[in-house]
């Protein structure tokens, strides 16, 4: 009885987990979209609970949960269109990508379907809680360490690249382009080139204005 | 629930980021396809732990490693859209075609 009641959670959250996430590039609004990868997340944290991983699972739960606020908060912030008010399809190449796409879950099903695998399930009696803990703590414990290095790195890097640029004002201010010839006049910067075309376009509109 | 379905599974969703992370043009869109690859990866090193790795420690390790690969995408992920946003007030893919100088 147990192990049809699995298998139905099982397959309700492999639809909800792909359905979702394949809605993700769909909806029109950009903090829609979080949420969905929210969804699809949480299901993949289910099938982690009924495969046993019982702290990978939870741990998924409430690092999705945060991370994925952040991001709402971030498409408020940053983004044009967040609440979908308008049609939005910012794409760029979508068959190109569709198709790797198809062709890549294509091929690992091909593995999954025909790949000879070991039928070693995990025993019945073994902890994960306490076997993760151990080996954290015990023979990788570098690997873990490891992980913390970079995270903390991570932090360092966030706050450098998101922080305003020095006391002194901006690091590249009076910093000028190399030249094309060596030795030769500094080349536009594309801000001036922009610049430059307006002005130009200006110049042919007034032009016309005075023709007529 | 085999081992053979969760495999499929994990094969759609990390298309289904694979599609996202090549098609989309905006920065964020773009990071949410690469976690949903990885959601597809961590679920594949679930499967192979609990239904060929006999249980082995290490299986729950690696997924505590790409947890925190997916951390550190979307940490630097969003400290370069601020970065790039504060240079050229741009959030689309597009809108960075020219290198600084």
């Amino acid at each position: 009885m147990v192990g049809i009641w699995t298998d139905i959670t099982f397959y309700l959250c492999a639809a909800i987990a792909v359905f979702s996430g394949w809605r993700v590039f769909r909806t029109d609004s950009m903090v829609r979209a979080s949420f969905l990868l929210l969804i699809s997340f949480l299901a993949v944290g289910v099938i982690m609970l009924l495969l046993a991983a019982v702290y990978l699972g939870t741990a998924l739960f409430f690092m999705m949960a945060v991370e994925m606020m952040v991001m709402a908060l971030f498409m408020v912030m940053f983004m044009m269109n967040p609440a979908g008010l308008n049609p939005m399809n910012m794409v760029h190449q979508p068959w190109v990508a569709a198709l790797l796409g198809f062709a890549v879950f294509t091929g690992l099903s091909l593995v999954a379907v025909y790949g000879e695998f070991p039928a070693n399930p995990a025993p019945a009696d073994l902890d994960p809680v306490r076997s993760l803990g151990r080996e954290l703590l015990g023979d990788s414990m570098l690997v873990f360490e490891s992980a913390g290095i970079a995270l903390l790195a991570t932090m360092i890097g966030t706050v450098v690249l998101s922080s305003h640029r020095g006391r002194y004002g901006p690091a590249n201010e009076g910093s000028e382009p190399p030249g094309l010839d060596p030795g030769g006049p500094p080349a536009k910067s594309a801000a001036q080139k922009q610049q430059q075309r307006e002005e130009q376009k200006e110049q042919e509109e007034d032009k016309q204005d005075h023709d007529q | 629930m085999t081992l053979t379905m969760l495999l499929i599974v994990g094969a759609a969703l990390i298309g289904t980021g694979l599609y996202g992370a090549l098609s989309q043009q905006s920065f964020v869109m773009l990071m949410m396809g690469l976690e949903l690859m990885l959601n597809g990866i961590m679920l594949y090193a679930v499967a192979f732990w609990a239904l060929a790795g006999h249980g082995i420690p290490e299986g729950q390790l690696l997924t505590i490693i790409v947890m925190a690969v997916m951390a550190i995408e979307m940490a630097m992920g969003f400290a370069l859209v601020v970065a790039v946003f504060r240079t050229s007030q741009a959030d689309t893919t597009e809108a960075l075609q020219d290198l600084k100088h």
